[in-house]
């Protein structure tokens, strides 16, 4: 009841749940925080969309109205061209990516789109990806009047530069179903027509047990050339490098056995091994779905591409105009209004630039800047519209240089670890060790008989095959890796569990990885305020929206406020007006009194009343918690080092976490990031890379392993091979000890399908492998090695207590 | 006699397999999130929420 109070007495908007400042925007009585959320229920109320507050409640997302020009790029035909995912004389298709959409009620809206514009024929969304799908009449609606629709009710879509470098669709997996699909249904239908084999029922017509045979061969035909044709391919492939992986065996054995069953058809001297090798396949691929069940809505390829926006606007004669963003060049003239980005390393002309760099250094205060400076790129300009001149293109910016490294450019890290990766360094081994005695066998019987050496030499291949090993790697990673995503750990793929078991060294960034970013900690120093005093200044700063009047904002108690008038802000400064008859100034000390501050250690915010100073706030980093358990724990087994882009202020803090202080390295840039890395990889270190802004990117990288740590997992991070939920960091030491232990059980697994090959090949050494056998030997050992590698990766979760925690 | 049932319990069981390709091509496992939710959406939920109302205030 409380809460509900609460809300009617805060006078919340209607559309977007945000606190209205008066009671002055309102229509039926119902209140709005600004004309744009006004502007978007009266949308909405026209067309009788008002379901969409019913679904949920204030659902909606301030829009920003004014957008002058800022879709203009959208005219240009190249441009529309590859936005386009689909084009012909009356329709068109469209993908975007649109991140404000968070609860049923955006789809619902999003899916209507048909009752606001006629032009708009269908919408669909994919709410994981954030994805809105939208195919529309372009005689009846442009691309750009589409998205200034979607930009008019606060679903601004997304346009990056990465968007037009289109992707391929994830067609894979779509394969990876089909072939699942069709391996299936086969497998089961051979098993059926097997029956009377298994059951040693003696089929006394000939005619029914050829019909048998022959239909269990043409079903086996497409599971061989369709669904296991991967396999061969990429045996194929490793060969070509002069390397043979898992897959090699595996092929070798489906040959083996379709070959040595087609014999048998056609010789009819007996029923072939098609239910086994249709099994196989099918297992195989399972195997396969769940290794490569990756979170595919999650995005582990950024670079600055997605994180730059498509277009930007300069100046020319005083004319504002949109070019795309890759057109843009030195002495180019540029306009960066209220969060928009600055795309390349500039001057600025015009304006008080208030810049935040929170995506590049993690640091969430702006930095102010004054005309004539230079602007690093990568910030958002927090402040009111800014001219700038362009002295570097985008890509040798000071943030983009570091992806023409050559570490970007070199071949996909993962396909290289999975040549290298444990299975496939054992196949190796295994298949020469087959082919020995698979030869040797058949020599022994060559002295007989012609045809048991053959029999032996094919029955060999058959048992040997590896599918037991192949199949408990994927079912073991994938099972943790389901695990580790459970306790919101995202891994990328796999493998990457392979990587972390092998980390012995693990370095760290500072800001936003173990300091928490927008919660430092606020400390006033001065006379103890008194109710009435922090009434005062909580209702001065409640005018003001700088992150650090919020601050303080959220630090002082009381929940009525005082009128204020003469309120002034003045950017870089403070806040200054008169508070129930009170003269009050927050904000820097020069602001306050005119003194310059000595001290520059940090931030401090001074207080005054009437020119008498109260004291001031400073502003501390506040450490993640636990974090230094987290250390503690993770110094006995690794050689931790930490890497700051920032100076050595927090340096005796930090000392209290990291025992050595030659393992703390400050006024890092991101080049000395990734240099760092590579000279501890030189030494022979596996490298865990645990970092978050995109100066960090080069390291993430660069690292045998980069663990990207975000405070929410669908918004921006770094390339990388895993996404860490930042509250769950404290638990790294338990997901490399997990990672650990899935090795081993990588390993026993391998044990246990090796002991049912031995067995196996001592009958079909003898001459004595009947396809009975084989039928119930491959699927016993299948089944018996996925459930040891579920069951025990589960026990070791359960052990280190990962399992029934952090939710679904 | 056997043939037979065994070619139509084939033809059924074919029928299925297309069935469910023809699922993979549209699309139908690329989302398994959305329409989960979109399900829930009734096509008046205003009319009815008027109702509800009207009913509980009775």
């Amino acid at each position: 009841m409380s809460s509900e109070k609460k809300i009617e007495s805060a006078l919340l908007c209607y559309h977007c749940g945000d606190e209205c400042k008066d009671d002055s925007i309102k229509i039926d009585e119902k209140l709005f925080c600004c004309n744009g959320c006004k502007t978007v229920y009266e949308i909405l109320d026209q067309n009788k969309l008002c379901n969409y507050y019913i679904l949920d409640q204030t659902p909606g997302i301030s829009p920003n109205i004014n957008f002058g020009t800022k879709f203009d790029y959208l005219d240009d035909e190249s441009t529309i061209k590859k936005l386009l995912d689909f084009q012909d004389e009356s329709i068109s298709k469209v993908t975007f990516h649109i991140p404000q959409m968070h609860c049923s009620s955006c789809i619902w809206l999003l899916e209507n789109l048909y009752k606001l514009n006629g032009g708009v024929s269908f919408s669909q969304v994919d709410f994981l990806k954030k994805e809105l799908n939208v195919t529309f009449i372009h005689q009846k609606i442009s691309l750009k009047e589409l998205v200034r629709l979607l930009a008019s009710i606060g679903y601004e879509p997304q346009i990056l530069l990465e968007s037009v470098d289109k992707k391929n669709e994830d067609k894979q997996s779509k394969q990876l179903h089909l072939r699942i699909g069709v391996a299936g249904f086969c497998f089961l239908n051979v098993m059926l027509f097997s029956f009377p084999e298994y059951l040693g029922i003696d089929l006394t017509d000939a005619f029914l047990k050829n019909f048998f045979i022959v239909l269990n061969l043409i079903l086996s035909i497409p599971v061989v050339f369709f669904s296991g044709w991967e396999y061969f391919g990429s045996a194929l492939k490793g060969l070509r490098k002069k390397i043979i992986n898992i897959d090699f065996p595996i092929s070798l054995g489906i040959l083996a056995l379709f070959g040595r069953s087609l014999f048998e058809v056609i010789s009819q001297t007996g029923a072939g091994y098609f239910d086994s090798l249709t099994g196989l396949i099918f297992f195989l691929l399972i195997g396969k779905l769940l290794q490569e069940k990756t979170y595919s809505y999650l995005n582990f390829e950024r670079n600055y591409k997605s994180f730059f926006p498509l277009s930007v606007t300069i100046k020319i004669d005083n004319a504002e105009k949109s070019i795309p963003i890759n057109k843009l060049m030195v002495g180019n003239r540029i306009i960066v209004r209220k969060n928009e980005i600055i795309p390349a390393d500039s001057i600025l002309l015009n304006g008080d630039g208030r810049i935040d760099y929170s995506f590049v250094t993690g640091e969430s205060k702006p930095v102010n800047k004054v005309s004539g400076e230079f602007v690093y790129s990568g910030g958002r300009q927090h402040g009111s519209v800014i001219e700038l001149e362009v002295i570097k293109e985008v890509s040798q910016s000071y943030l983009t240089q570091l992806w023409n490294n050559e570490i970007f450019n070199n071949p996909d890290k993962s396909s290289e670890s999975y040549f290298t990766n444990f299975s496939n360094a054992v196949s190796k081994y295994f298949t020469f060790f087959i082919l020995i005695v698979a030869s040797i066998s058949a020599g022994f019987w060559f002295q007989s008989s012609m045809h048991t050496a053959l029999n032996v030499f094919t029955a060999v291949l058959i048992v040997a095959c590896p599918c037991a090993l192949a199949l408990s790697t994927p079912f073991t990673l994938g099972n943790a890796m389901r695990i580790l995503g459970r306790n919101k750990l995202y891994l990328r793929n796999s493998s990457v569990i392979e990587d972390l078991a092998k980390v012995n060294s693990i370095v760290f960034d500072k800001t936003g990885t173990i300091t928490q970013l927008g919660k430092s900690n606020l400390i006033f120093t001065g006379t103890v305020l008194n109710s009435f005093q922090q009434k005062l200044i909580k209702s001065l700063v409640r005018n003001s929206t700088h992150p650090l009047s919020r601050k303080i904002f959220g630090s002082l108690e009381g929940d009525e406020f005082f009128p204020v008038t003469k309120f002034d802000e003045i950017p870089g400064l403070g806040v200054t007006g008169v508070v129930y008859g009170n003269s009050m100034k927050v904000g820097s000390k020069v602001f306050i009194n005119g003194s310059v501050e000595e001290d520059k250690t940090g931030t401090k915010i001074y207080i005054s009343v009437n020119d008498e100073i109260l004291g001031y706030f400073s502003v501390t980093n506040s450490y993640r918690d636990g974090i230094n358990e987290t250390i503690n724990t993770l110094s006995l087994k690794f050689k931790l080092s930490l890497l700051s882009g920032d100076n050595e202020s927090e340096k005796y803090n930090l000392l209290k976490f990291f025992n050595e202080e030659n393992d703390l390295y400050f006024n890092q840039s991101p080049e000395n990031k990734l240099d760092f890395i590579k000279s501890q990889q030189e030494k022979m270190q596996n490298v865990l890379m645990v970092g978050d802004g995109l100066n960090d990117a080069g390291a993430l990288k660069q690292s045998d392993v980069g663990i990207a740590v975000t405070e929410d997992i669908s918004s921006f991070s770094p390339s990388c091979d895993a996404i860490l939920d930042a509250s769950n960091l404290k638990l790294l030491p338990k997901f490399l000890n997990y990672s650990q232990s899935a090795i081993k059980i990588i390993y026993i697994s391998f044990v246990i399908s090796f002991l049912y090959n031995l067995f196996g090949l001592t009958f079909a050494i003898q001459g004595m492998l009947s396809p009975i056998i084989a039928a119930i030997l491959m699927p016993l050992s299948s089944i018996s090695v996925v459930l040891f590698a579920t069951l025990s990766t589960n026990f070791v979760a359960k052990k280190l207590k990962l399992l029934n925690k952090g939710g679904t | 006699m056997i043939v037979l049932l065994i070619g139509v319990s084939l033809f059924v069981a074919i029928g299925f397999l297309i069935a469910f390709l023809i699922a993979v091509k549209k699309g139908q496992y690329k989302d398994t999130h959305t329409p989960a939710i979109r399900v829930l959406f009734d096509d008046n939920t205003e009319e009815k929420n008027k109702e509800e109302n009207k009913s509980e205030s009775n």
